[in-house]
C-alpha cells in the first residue's frame, strides 16, 4: 500500500495506471466535484482500462477497496481518501493487498498520511520552459529504503516516465 | 351449466380509457383532456364527461377547445402508459376466463363460453365486471354475443346480451358501422341504402363481394357465426421462482445458506430450459413472526451457474435478522436475460473475466452496481459531453477515442477568475493561490452545440487555453468572447 499527496497527485496516481497496464479500479467518493477526464488519460493509458466506483462515504470506499485489493483481480487499485486513516482499517488494507497481491495507492489529502503505507510521496508539477510535462516526485516515507527527491518528465511516444537530472533542471 | 355447444364472448370497450388512467391517479374537478400531437397541431385525444358537456369531442384541435372552454384542464397523453394500462387490464380480466385477447387500442376480449357459471350466470358476471370497473373508476361498456364481431357490434353501438343463437335478430337494428368495416366501405354502403346490418344480411351476396370484395362479407360472416374468428390470449411471460416450506423454523447462517443452495440449483435448472440468465434475484425470507426479508443480488452479468451465484449472497444472508427463525423460502430471478448454451473448454481462458463479474457484482451489492462505472466515448467536442459515463455491468468497452488537442485529467465545473481582454491573464488567483502565466497554448475556439440546450454553455463560444503556470500547476483556461470573463475548467497531468 502506497499513498501519494500533493498537488500533482492525481497524475503521480495516472502515471501509476499508465505502468500497470490492464484495467484498474479507481475508487472516489460520490461528493467529489472534480471529474476523471478519460480523453485526457488517452495520453497514458487506454481509457477503456479505467473502472470507476463511486462509493458515498470513507467507509464504504474502504470497504470497496478492501474487497476490490482481496479479490486479486487488479493490478492497481487506486482510492481518494478525504480523512485520515486509522490504525485497524490501514492495517486492513495492508492485509487485503497482501492476500491480493495488488497495488494500493491512496490519494490523501496533505499531512493525513496513516503508519500502514509502505511509501509515501508528495507531487507537484514545476514549470519547465521547454517542457509541459515536468514533475517533482518526493518520497517522503519508505519502509525499506531511503528518501529521495526525483525530477521526472512523461514521454508520450514510449508511454514511460525519464527521470531528468537536477542539474539540466 | 355450459352445454358444450354454445361460444359465448364478452367485449369489453373502455371508451375513457386514457383520461380515467390519469384521473385515477390524480382526480380532477374539471373538464379535463389529453391532447395529442398530429401532424403538427394538438389535437384532443380523450376526454372526460365533464368536457363532452363543454361541447368538446375527440380530434378536436385543443386550440379551438381552449376557446370553448378556457378552464379545460390537459395532459399529454402517454400512449405506451395506456397501453400498459390495458395489458393490466388484460391480465386483471384473466380472474373471469383464461382467453383474454386485446381488442384494438381500448378494448379487451374474453371467451366466457363454460366460465360464466363461475360468477352465477351471464348476468352475475357482467354485473360482477361493472362493480369492479366501476369502482376502479373506469368507465366500461359490455356486448355479449356468440361471436367475437357482434359483441363487439354491441359493446360499442347498443349496449346489451344477445340470446344464444339469434345474432342476426341482436344486430338486425345496428348501423353497418358496427360490423369493423373501414370508414370507406360504410360510406359506399350508407349511398347504397344499406345503413343497417339486417339490410345488409339479406341483400344479394355475389354483387357485394363483386362491389366490396371479401372483406365486408367476411366481416358480415363473422358477427353472425358463419365464419370462425380467433381470439389470441396473450403470451403468459415465463416465470422463474421456487420456494421452500421448511418443518422447522431456522436461523443459523450455514442453514440459509444450504436452503439457498438447493433454491438456486432448482431455479437454475428452470433458467437452463429457458435458455436465460438472471440479472436480478430476489431471496425472500418469510420468519415465523410472518415479517419478510428481503435480499436482492444484482449480478453484474447473466448468469445461471448455482456455484457462482451462491457465493454472492453470503453477505446478504448474513445481514438478515431472522427473528424467532424462517420457515419459508423463496427465491426468484425478478429479471432475466437471454443467455445462450456456450460451449466449455477445458483451457477456462474466460476466468479471469468471471473473476471481474463476480468482484463488481460483490462490490454492487455494497454500493450498488449501477456506481461501478466505465466510460465510453462520445462524439462530441464539448469537453464535458466527448464521454459517456455507463454502469459496468451493463455495458462493453467499445468505441474510438479520438482528440486532436490535449485534455486535461481532471475537469471540474468552471471556476472563474479576475482577467481582462482575449490573452490570457499574467498573474491571477485560484482557489486562494497567486499565479503567474509562464506559457500559453492556444486559443482552442468551442462552439456550444446548439441543438442541445445546457445552461453551462449559454455564455457562447469559449476560447480554451492551456496555462503553464511559473508556479508548476498547468490549468485549463477559457474565455468567453461574447460575454467577457475568464474561467478554469481543468488541470493538466
Amino acid at each position: 500500500m502506497h499513498e501519494v499527496g500533493g498537488p500533482g497527485a492525481q497524475s503521480f496516481a495516472v502515471i501509476c495506471a499508465a505502468h500497470a497496464g490492464s484495467v484498474f479500479l479507481w475508487i472516489r467518493e460520490s461528493w467529489r466535484s472534480e471529474q476523471l477526464n478519460p480523453v485526457g488519460f488517452m495520453d497514458f493509458f487506454p481509457p477503456e482500462n479505467l473502472l470507476v466506483a463511486t462509493a458515498g462515504n470513507q467507509i464504504e470506499v474502504l470497504a470497496t477497496a478492501e474487497e476490490s485489493l482481496r479479490s486479486g483481480v487488479f493490478p492497481l487499485v487506486i482510492m481518494e481518501l478525504s480523512g485520515p486513516l486509522d490504525l485497524t482499517s490501514g492495517r486492513r488494507l495492508q492485509l487485503a493487498a497482501k492476500a491480493g497481491k495488488t497495488t494500493a495507492l491512496a490519494i490523501i489529502p496533505d499531512g493525513m498520511g496513516s503508519n500502514a503505507a509502505e511509501t509515501r510521496w508528495w507531487c507537484a508539477p514545476v514549470f519547465d520552459q521547454n517542457d509541459s510535462t515536468l514533475q517533482r516526485w518526493k518520497l517522503i516515507k519508505n519502509k525499506s529504503g531511503t528518501l529521495g527527491v526525483w525530477n521526472v518528465r512523461w514521454s508520450q511516444s514510449t508511454r514511460r516516465i525519464a527521470v531528468v537530472s537536477e542539474a539540466r533542471f | 351449466m355450459f352445454d358444450g355447444l354454445n361460444r359465448r364472448v364478452v367485449s369489453l370497450w373502455f371508451p375513457k380509457l386514457a383520461s380515467e388512467r390519469v384521473l385515477r391517479v390524480r382526480p380532477v374537478e374539471a373538464p379535463f383532456a389529453l391532447t395529442i400531437l398530429q401532424s403538427n397541431a394538438n389535437r384532443l385525444y380523450c376526454l372526460n364527461s365533464r368536457a363532452e358537456r363543454h361541447g368538446l369531442h375527440r380530434g378536436m384541435s385543443y386550440s379551438d377547445a381552449r376557446a370553448f372552454c378556457p378552464d379545460l384542464v390537459s395532459v399529454p397523453v402517454d400512449l405506451h402508459g395506456v397501453q400498459r394500462f390495458q395489458h393490466v387490464l388484460s391480465r386483471w380480466a384473466t380472474r373471469y376466463c383464461p382467453w383474454v385477447g386485446l381488442e384494438g387500442n381500448d378494448g379487451l376480449v374474453l371467451d366466457v363460453t363454460g366460465a360464466a357459471h363461475l360468477f352465477g350466470g351471464e348476468c352475475g358476471l357482467l354485473n360482477d365486471i361493472r362493480q369492479r370497473l366501476g369502482r376502479a373508476g373506469i368507465t366500461v361498456r359490455i356486448g355479449v354475443g356468440d361471436t367475437r364481431g357482434a359483441a363487439w357490434a354491441l359493446a360499442r353501438y347498443r349496449e346489451g346480451v344477445a340470446s344464444a343463437g339469434d345474432m342476426l335478430g341482436a344486430l338486425e337494428t345496428l348501423p353497418v358501422a358496427a360490423l369493423r368495416l373501414t370508414e370507406q366501405t360504410d360510406q359506399a354502403l350508407q349511398r347504397l341504402g344499406l345503413r343497417s346490418v339486417g339490410d345488409l344480411a339479406t341483400a344479394a351476396r355475389a354483387p357485394l363481394a363483386r362491389r366490396f370484395g371479401r372483406d365486408l362479407l367476411m366481416r358480415l360472416d363473422q358477427a353472425l357465426g358463419n365464419q370462425p374468428e380467433d381470439i389470441s390470449p396473450l403470451k403468459t411471460p415465463p416465470h422463474y421462482g421456487v420456494r421452500m416450506s421448511l418443518p422447522e423454523p431456522i436461523g443459523l447462517v450455514s442453514d440459509v445458506m444450504a436452503g439457498t443452495e438447493r433454491l438456486l440449483q432448482r431455479l437454475c435448472l428452470s433458467l437452463n430450459a429457458g435458455q436465460v440468465g438472471a440479472r436480478v434475484l430476489n431471496l425472500s425470507l418469510r420468519r415465523v413472526d410472518q415479517e419478510s426479508q428481503h435480499i436482492e443480488l444484482r449480478l453484474a452479468r447473466p448468469l445461471r451457474d448455482a456455484a457462482r451465484i451462491l457465493p454472492l449472497f453470503e453477505r446478504g444472508v448474513a445481514e438478515v435478522d431472522a427473528g424467532y427463525g424462517i420457515d419459508q423460502m423463496r427465491l426468484e430471478a425478478v429479471r432475466v436475460e437471454p443467455l445462450p448454451p456456450q460451449q466449455v473448454s477445458h483451457a477456462r481462458n474466460g476466468s479471469h473475466k468471471d473473476k471481474l463479474e463476480d468482484l463488481v457484482t460483490r462490490l454492487g451489492t455494497r454500493i450498488g452496481i449501477e456506481n461501478i462505472q466505465r466510460f465510453l466515448p462520445a462524439d462530441s467536442h464539448i469537453p464535458e459531453r466527448s464521454f459517456i459515463i455507463s454502469p459496468a455491468a451493463y455495458s462493453e468497452p467499445g468505441g474510438v477515442w479520438n482528440s486532436a488537442r490535449p485534455r486535461p485529467v481532471m475537469l471540474f465545473p468552471p471556476e472563474p477568475i479576475a482577467g481582462q481582454g482575449a490573452q490570457p491573464p499574467d498573474f491571477f488567483r485560484w482557489r486562494r493561490m497567486s499565479l503567474a502565466t509562464g506559457r500559453a497554448t492556444g486559443p482552442e475556439r468551442i462552439a456550444p452545440e446548439w441543438w442541445f440546450s445546457d445552461d453551462n454553455w449559454r455564455s457562447g463560444v469559449r476560447d480554451y487555453w492551456k496555462v503553464e503556470t511559473k508556479q508548476g500547476r498547468r490549468l485549463w483556461l477559457f474565455y468567453t468572447p461574447q460575454n467577457p470573463g475568464w474561467f478554469v475548467q481543468g488541470e493538466f497531468a
